[in-house]
């Protein structure tokens, strides 16, 4: 029996605003607990919610971004529900109107493009923290994140494998730290994935009762839970159990996931429209207005990339895979490095590197700049390219800048011909028997006469007037 | 002294004839006196209001007072104060001291005005007797042994016992109306978003709005110069430029058009209440007003659409109540639902739970469209109701309350008779239009005269005309300035 696993994916954001979504208490992480909770986070009798533009902004920019429908008018409602943390009794989010209407991302799967169709994104606002561990049979409340505001993006059901999840995850990542909405900060909670999983048979259409798993915040994890939970799900099915809608939770320790309650169990949220809140009205201009402080995107400027600089599919797709890597391939090429040999080192060296130590492009120890300084010196010709990679090396360690390294460490090439002249010349006088096999017809005897003048000069001598002036001295 | 108007006040402090802290203290004593058995307030902090006596006395001094500077105002204990302990009627609250002032008592503050003291209502404002708050039941000055109306009851009866020189109140359903009716005084709702909601602890947010109940319109005048304008912390606030409230006060009435809707005038209007408002009506015509009938069809509908919207609202707005950040928590518990269960078990009153019951029902799925989106719906016909109507006439007016006070009890365990006593006042917080109350009379019963009010509704943003209205007719009636025996 062929199986076919049914993906589609809440990712709750947390927007880069300086204040909170309804009130001007910061939303920077890591305070005391309780320090950055003002009256309205912590819902004192009367307080009131103001809906901060800044939050609505990062909506439009995330609209424009996925090519969606920006609604003109879009409406807060109440989720109502008991918990500690949720200081009001309810969230303020939306429902019957979102603010993002259907939308759709390209991810690469692979070698295959596929669309991703996005149903809505909504605006709403964290909860708080229930710490309890801190306190002796007691739990704490910190509403530090109480009112921090969030986008919701869903998908629909568009994706066929945990591969093509993660693949949309990622780049959905990458994007909302590209518009510059989101730190994408998955430790501290930024960019939180609930993953909806169903499985039926290969070829027909009704989809299979689905289970959500809560709060993935790594793509490791994502990738394993997802597995995990379509053979299990499969499995049950084969030995003739039923799927129960549920909500669970993945456990990295295990690899397992496990329901935390059945929807039948499950809150009546009773959501209706804030009467706090008018009907959020955004119009074209406000669109135009968040237009125009948008960044190129990424799609754009893989196209710019193949266009104006002549990059391969391949490379450009790579290079705009980050902001951050985009931004600094631009500054290798705009530091005066022609475009193809920047992204050879881009993609060859920095990243090989980067890899290695497990580190983002933000932190590599050459600057864009620098990298440019060293390619020029291959250019010029005052270093080889084997040579280059040992100035690289040393640039990564941190040893200096490409010219000291080239001088501390002797790597100049010698391109003064009289000095090669009188090498070759030495060459020539003391390898007499190979000059006779070459004159003989042995090509390969050449070869080894340049080989020869190469470690007479200790590798420094240019190897193409090196070619040219033992070229003209058997020619003549 | 207790009988002078807000602008009689205001002239003697400016010319020194008497200082706030003197005022104060004379309200403060006859408050003494008088609220052991009245209950118009729940809190009364005599340091806190005499030192803002004193600093008004040096605004006065310094030559930078306003019209209320110095005048000692009764606030409805719905307003959170700072450093004074803000209720709500309700023991859930009843420890709760207000860390932060409510954008109505920012405004008294800077204006100058003194805090006498914080009003005894109906728990969170629902109840039109007063007979809900925790705190104990409010005497109605002219009849000792009836309610004062509800919910803004203790500022009713504050005014009418010149236990203040004027109040505030708020209004969900006819809760400043209603007990300004029953006590004789003058009360106004102004127009939904005139007077900012923040720091006003939320019954039903649509519906709510704060006001003044005053001895005249005039008095109301000037409190609405200080209630009103914009609030940025109130995202239902309207931005609007500021009026003078006073400016059309005697402003000839001749002319006006004057609407009676005939809903307002049939099966469940007290007779002696009709006659009073037949008597005022007699009146403006004489003031030359031109009278004329007009229709308000969906008024009957008004109580069920209310009774739909606003415990929803209230469900969702009293789940911050929940004892865990501040606010009544029981005392013993075995895990956190245990706890969520007793502490509302035990801090909120009969009515209150009603509501709550009532709210959450109408939300639930499956229920919400035929409740929730239909009172919406109907809610939308009532506005276009008014809407009509003020194509005819300029003002419209009918009785406030079907009847006088009724005594303590009386319809306590009878809910619907209870909502009933807001079948005139609800439409118009559900067409968020302004309305108010003037004293038209009095009706005896048990051979004791009983206040008997006039409603009048006016378009959006008419109050200015409104006040007009009342104060033509206060200028040759004497009901508002009728005293009740023994105080």
């Amino acid at each position: 029996m062929e199986w076919e696993v049914v993906i589609g994916l809440e990712t709750h954001t947390q927007l880069q605003t300086k204040t909170k979504i309804f009130s001007g208490a910061s939303t920077a992480f890591g305070a005391e607990p309780n320090t950055q909770a003002c009256v309205v986070s912590i819902a004192l009798p009367g307080v009131l919610p103001v809906l901060n533009k800044e939050a609505v902004k990062c909506a439009i920019k995330f609209g424009l971004a996925v090519d969606a429908e920006i609604a003109s008018r879009s409406v807060f409602a109440r989720k109502n529900y008991f918990y500690p943390d949720l200081p009001k009794g309810y969230q303020i989010s939306q429902y019957e109107l979102p603010v993002v209407g259907k939308g759709s991302m390209t991810v690469l799967v692979g070698n295959t493009e596929k669309t991703i169709r996005i149903t809505r994104a909504h605006l709403e606002e964290d909860a708080g923290k229930s710490l309890h561990g801190d306190f002796e049979g007691m739990t704490g409340i910190d509403l530090n994140r109480a009112g921090t505001p969030l986008l919701e993006i869903v998908t629909e059901p568009d994706m066929r494998s945990a591969a093509e999840a993660v693949a949309y995850a990622k780049k959905l990542h990458e994007l909302v730290q590209w518009i510059g909405i989101c730190d994408g900060n998955m430790q501290e909670g930024s960019f939180r994935c609930d993953v909806n999983v169903s499985v039926r048979k290969k070829g027909t259409e009704k989809l299979g009762t689905r289970r959500e798993i809560k709060n993935l915040n790594s793509f490791k994890f994502m990738q394993q839970a997802i597995e995990y939970e379509t053979r299990w799900q499969i499995e049950t099915l084969e030995d003739g159990g039923t799927i129960h809608q549920a909500t669970v939770l993945f456990n990295p320790d295990t690899g397992e996931t496990r329901a935390m309650r059945s929807k039948e169990e499950a809150n009546d949220y009773r959501y209706f429209p804030d009467p706090d809140l008018l009907p959020l009205a955004i119009s074209e201009s406000d669109i135009s207005a968040v237009k125009a402080e948008m960044p190129e995107l990424p799609e754009a400027m893989k196209a710019r990339f193949m266009g104006e600089y002549g990059l391969a599919q391949y490379d450009a797709t790579a290079l705009t895979a980050s902001r951050a890597l985009a931004d600094y391939f631009v500054a290798v090429v705009s530091a005066g490095t022609e475009a193809k040999i920047a992204a050879n080192w881009v993609m060859g060296s920095v990243a090989a590197k980067l890899n290695a130590e497990d580190k983002a492009i933000g932190e590599s120890p050459i600057a864009p700049q620098a990298l440019a300084q060293l390619l020029k010196r291959i250019s010029d010709g005052t270093i080889s390219n084997n040579a280059a990679k040992q100035v690289f090396e040393a640039m990564w360690a941190g040893e200096g800048d490409a010219d000291s390294i080239i001088e501390q460490k002797g790597l100049k090439q010698v391109s003064d011909s009289g000095a090669i002249e009188a090498i070759i010349d030495e060459v020539l006088a003391a390898n007499a028997a190979m000059v006779e096999e070459f004159k003989a017809g042995k090509e390969k005897a050449f070869n080894a006469l340049v080989g020869q003048a190469m470690k007479a000069s200790k590798g420094k001598a240019n190897p193409a007037q090196v070619n040219e002036v033992l070229k003209r001295k058997l020619a003549g | 002294m207790i009988n002078k108007s807000l602008k009689q006040l205001g002239s003697m402090l400016q010319a020194k004839e008497i200082s706030s802290v003197e005022l104060t203290q004379e309200y403060l004593n006859r408050i003494a006196v008088l609220n052991p058995e009245i209950n118009a307030y729940i809190t009364v902090d005599a340091d806190n209001t005499l030192a803002q006596a004193k600093a008004a006395d040096q605004m006065l001094a310094s030559g930078k007072s306003g019209a209320l500077t110095g005048i000692p105002i009764a606030q409805k204990d719905i307003f959170v104060a700072k450093g004074w302990k803000t209720t709500c009627g309700s023991k859930m609250l009843e420890t709760f001291i207000g860390p932060y002032n409510a954008n109505v008592i920012e405004r008294f503050d800077a204006a100058g005005a003194v805090n006498l003291g914080k009003t005894n209502m109906d728990e969170f404002a629902m109840g039109s007797s007063n007979e809900t708050s925790y705190f104990g039941k409010v005497q109605n000055p002219w009849d000792r042994s009836r309610v004062p109306g509800g919910s803004s009851g203790g500022s009713a009866a504050a005014v009418a016992a010149r236990l203040c020189a004027a109040a505030t109140g708020t209004d969900t359903g006819g809760s400043i109306r209603q007990p300004a009716s029953l006590c004789g005084l003058s009360g106004l709702k102004p127009t939904y978003g005139l007077v900012s909601r923040y720091g006003m602890i939320a019954f039903a947010s649509s519906l709510d709005q704060a006001g003044p109940m005053a001895k005249s319109c005039e008095d109301m005048a000037l409190m609405m110069n200080v209630m009103t304008g914009f609030d940025e912390r109130d995202s239902t606030s309207l931005q609007r430029e500021k009026e003078d409230y006073t400016r059309d006060l005697n402003k000839p009435l001749a002319g006006l058009k004057v609407g009676l809707p005939k809903e307002y005038f049939a099966e469940g209007l007290g007779a002696d209440v009709a006659k009073v408002v037949e008597g005022a009506i007699a009146e403006y015509r004489k003031l030359g007003a031109e009278i004329v009938d007009i229709s308000l069809p969906n008024t009957m509908l008004s109580i069920p659409v209310y009774y739909v919207l606003a415990p929803a609202e209230a469900s969702s707005n009293l789940s911050r109540f929940d004892g865990v950040r501040y606010g009544h928590r029981a005392a013993e518990y075995t895990d956190l639902m245990d706890m969520y269960c007793k502490s509302r078990a035990e801090g909120f009153g009969a009515e209150v739970k009603r509501r709550i019951l009532i709210g959450t029902y109408v939300l639930s799925a499956g229920y919400y469209d035929a409740y929730y989106l239909k009172a919406q719906q109907i809610r939308r016909l009532i506005a276009q109701d008014f809407e009509n109507a003020f194509k005819q006439c300029d003002i419209i007016m009918g009785p406030t309350a079907p009847s006088t006070a009724f005594k303590a009890g009386e319809k306590a365990d009878d809910p619907v008779s209870m909502y009933l006593q807001d079948i005139y006042t609800i439409a118009v917080n559900l067409a968020g239009l302004p309305g108010m109350s003037i004293p038209a009379g009095f009706a005896e019963q048990e051979g004791k005269p009983l206040p008997v009010g006039i409603q009048v509704i006016g378009n959006y943003f008419d109050e200015a005309r409104m006040l007009n209205v009342g104060h033509a007719y206060q200028q040759v009636t004497d009901w508002h300035l009728q005293m009740p025996e023994g105080i």
